[in-house]
C-alpha cells in the first residue's frame, strides 16, 4: 500500500539497530554468566569464550555455597517481597474501594493525600525511620522493612486500583445489595476477582524495587540473620573482591532468580506498563 | 434514612492504608524536616533553629562537599536527559512500527537490564571496565580504537560519567515502555491522514507523532529527576560510601548516607543527615511543582 512504510532497506537498518542495541543490553549479563563456570586461568585469558571441558569450573560456586548465607539471603528477600505485596495488595485494594465506590466528606482530599507518595520518595525520612524502628525495636527484623515497603508502595496501588474499581460496573453491586450482601462481602467476592489483572500489575511493579532495594536493609536490617539478596550479595562481593570464581558466581546467583521471575511475569510487566496504567 | 448512619466500613476500609502510610511515610517525612532543626550536644537534643543549614551551605568543610554532591546529581541528570531519553524514545519509535517482526523479542531483552539490582549492574560494569580483566581494552582493540581506554571508573574526571551512562544502560528501559505505550495509542487515521498530505517515514515522526507523546516525554523527565535526585544504590555498589576517587562520584544520596552513618574518622551525624534530607526534598518538591505547573499545564494536550 504504501512504500515507506514496508522498504526493506528501512525494515533492514530497523532490525539492525534493535540488533545492536540488544546486544549492548544483554553483554554484561552473558558475560559475567558464562564466566562465572570457568576456571580462574579461563576468565582471565579468553573471557569471551563459552566454557568448554577443559575450562569449566563450579569452584566459584563451591565457594560462595561455603562461604555466604545464600539461601537464608534468598529465604529473607522472598519472605519481604511476598508479605509486601500481600499487605499492599489487601490494604490497597481497601482503600481504592472505599476512595471508588462511596461518597463521603473528604474523599477527593484522602485520594490526592495517598498519592502524595507517588512523586515523594520514602528515602526522605530514612534518619526519623530509622529512630522510629529504634524506638519500636523492630532494627534488624524482618518487619521493618516489610512496613517500609508497604507504605512506599501503598501511594501508586491505591492509584491503579481505584482507576480500575471505577470501572465494574455498578448494577452489578446494587444487584448484589439487594441480594442482601454486606459491603465486605462485595468487596471480597465481588470486586476483588473482577480487578485481579489491575493487581497482577501492581504486584508486578511493586516485586522488582522491593527485590533490589539496598537501602532501606543496609540501614534497618543489616544484621547477618536479616540480610536480603541484594545485601548479602553486596557484602560477600566485598569481601570477595580479589576471588573472581566467587565474585562472578555470586553476580550470577543474584541475577538467576531476578531473571526467572521475569520471564514467569513478564507479559504482565509489559502489559501493565504499555496498557497506560501508569498516567 | 441509609444515608443517615455511619458507614463505619468505609473507615474499615480506608484504616489499614491510611494507618501504614502515615505513620511510616509521611510522619517521617515530616519529622525529618523537624529533626534537621535539631543537634546534639553532650548526649542532648538541643533545638538550634536554622544552625545545621547554616553550616551545611556556609561551614568551608560542609559547603564544598555539599556543593560538590548538587552539582554531581545535576550532571548525573543531565546525562540521563540527554542520553536515556533520547535512546528510549528511538527504541520505541522504532519498536512500534507496524508489522515488525520479533518486536516482543527485542523489547522483553531490551528490558532486563532494568530488572536487574543496582548491585549486580554496579559489579558487573566494574569487572567489564576494570584493566585487570582486560575484556573493555580488548573489545575495543577489536575495533582499532585501543588507544582510548583508560580505567574509567577510576579517573576523577570521567567517573561520574561513567557510572551515569551505566545508569542509562540500566534504566533505558522505563522510557523505551512508556513511550512505546504513547505511541501505540495514536490512533492510525491521524497517521494516514499525514500519509495522505505526503508526510511519512521519519518526517511523520517528527511532524506527527512526536508531538502526540510530548506529555509522555514530559512524565518521563519528572520520573527522572525524581530518581536521580534520590539516586544511592549504583554509585554506593561501585565506589563505596565514600564516592571515590576524592568524592568525584559523590551525588546527595551518598553525600547523607555517609553525614548519616559516619565514616572512617567522622562519627555519623543524624541531624546533619536530616538537614541533607529536607535539601533533597525542597529540590525534588520544586522539580514536581515546576513540572506540575510549570510544564504540564502549558503542554498543549490533542484530542485522539
Amino acid at each position: 500500500m504504501n512504500k515507506a512504510r514496508t522498504n526493506p532497506f528501512n525494515t533492514t537498518a530497523m532490525h539492525g539497530a534493535l540488533i545492536l542495541y540488544t546486544l549492548i543490553a544483554l553483554f554484561p549479563v552473558f558475560v559475567i554468566l558464562i564466566n562465572s563456570f570457568k576456571t580462574r586461568k579461563a576468565i582471565f585469558r579468553e573471557p569471551l569464550a563459552l566454557p568448554d571441558a577443559e575450562s569449566f569450573s563450579m569452584i566459584g560456586y563451591q565457594t560462595v555455597m561455603k562461604q555466604g548465607d545464600f539461601f537464608l539471603y534468598f529465604q529473607n528477600s522472598m519472605i519481604v517481597t511476598v508479605a509486601t505485596l500481600f499487605f499492599v495488595l489487601l490494604f490497597g485494594a481497601m482503600a481504592a474501594f472505599a476512595l471508588a465506590e462511596y461518597r463521603f466528606k473528604g474523599n477527593t482530599l484522602m485520594g490526592l493525600y495517598l498519592a502524595l507518595g507517588i512523586m515523594i520518595p520514602i528515602r526522605i525520612g530514612t534518619v526519623a525511620i530509622l529512630e522510629m524502628m529504634v524506638a519500636g525495636g523492630l532494627v534488624n527484623t524482618l518487619w521493618a522493612l516489610i512496613l517500609v515497603y508497604t507504605a512506599q508502595g501503598l501511594p501508586l496501588a491505591v492509584f491503579i486500583l481505584s482507576e480500575f474499581m471505577r470501572q465494574v460496573s455498578d448494577d452489578l453491586k446494587n444487584a448484589a445489595r439487594v441480594d442482601g450482601l454486606s459491603e465486605y462481602a462485595i468487596f471480597f467476592q465481588l470486586v476483588l476477582p473482577l480487578v485481579r489483572p489491575a493487581m497482577a500489575t501492581v504486584a508486578v511493579f511493586n516485586m522488582i524495587p522491593i527485590w533490589n532495594d539496598l537501602w532501606f536493609p543496609l540501614i534497618l536490617a543489616p544484621a547477618e540473620e536479616t540480610k536480603t539478596l541484594t545485601l548479602g550479595s553486596q557484602v560477600f562481593i566485598g569481601q570477595f573482591v580479589t576471588d573472581w570464581n566467587a565474585v562472578l558466581s555470586a553476580l550470577s546467583m543474584a541475577i538467576l532468580p531476578v531473571l526467572i521471575l521475569y520471564v514467569i511475569f513478564s507479559r504482565q510487566l509489559i502489559r501493565g506498563l504499555t496498557s497506560g496504567a501508569v498516567k | 434514612m441509609q444515608r443517615a448512619r455511619t458507614r463505619w466500613h468505609i473507615a474499615v476500609f480506608l484504616a489499614p492504608a491510611v494507618l501504614v502510610y502515615t505513620a511510616i511515610m509521611i510522619f517521617p517525612l515530616f519529622n525529618t524536616l523537624r529533626l534537621a532543626l535539631y543537634s546534639k550536644v553532650d548526649q542532648e537534643r538541643i533545638y538550634v533553629g536554622l544552625d545545621n543549614f547554616r553550616t551545611l551551605f556556609f561551614d568551608p568543610f560542609w559547603s564544598e562537599q555539599f556543593w560538590n554532591a548538587l552539582g554531581n546529581n545535576f550532571w548525573f541528570f543531565i546525562v540521563h536527559m540527554l542520553v536515556q531519553n533520547p535512546i528510549g524514545v528511538a527504541l520505541a519509535a522504532i519498536l512500534s512500527h507496524p508489522r515488525l517482526r520479533f518486536a516482543a523479542l527485542y523489547r522483553s531483552a531490551i528490558f532486563i537490564p532494568t530488572i536487574l539490582s543496582f548491585v549486580i549492574v554496579g559489579f558487573a560494569w566494574k569487572l567489564i571496565l576494570s584493566p585487570i580483566w582486560g575484556i573493555a581494552p580488548s573489545m575495543l582493540d577489536f575495533v582499532g580504537l585501543k588507544s582510548l581506554f583508560s580505567p574509567w571508573l577510576g579517573k576523577e574526571e570521567y567517573a561520574l560519567t561513567t557510572l551515569a551512562l551505566i545508569s542509562v544502560w540500566q534504566f533505558v528501559g522505563i522510557p523505551m515502555m512508556l513511550i512505546y505505550a504513547a505511541l501505540l495509542s495514536i490512533p492510525e487515521e491521524i497517521i494516514e491522514a499525514g500519509e495522505v498530505d505526503g508526510i511519512t517515514g521519519i518526517s511523520a515522526f517528527w511532524k506527527i507523532k512526536l508531538p502526540l507523546i510530548l506529555p509522555s516525554i514530559g512524565i518521563i523527565s519528572i520520573l527522572t529527576f525524581v530518581g536521580n535526585f534520590n539516586a544511592f544504590d549504583l554509585i554506593y555498589a561501585a565506589q563505596g560510601a565514600l564516592a571515590g576517587p576524592d568524592f568525584s562520584t559523590d551525588i546527595l544520596g551518598t553525600f547523607m548516607y555517609r553525614t548519616f552513618f559516619g565514616f572512617q574518622l567522622q562519627l555519623g551525624d543524624p541531624h546533619m543527615g536530616s538537614a541533607i534530607a529536607s535539601g533533597m526534598f525542597a529540590i525534588i518538591l520544586l522539580g514536581v511543582c515546576i513540572y506540575l505547573f510549570g510544564i504540564q499545564t502549558r503542554m498543549r494536550r490533542y484530542q485522539m
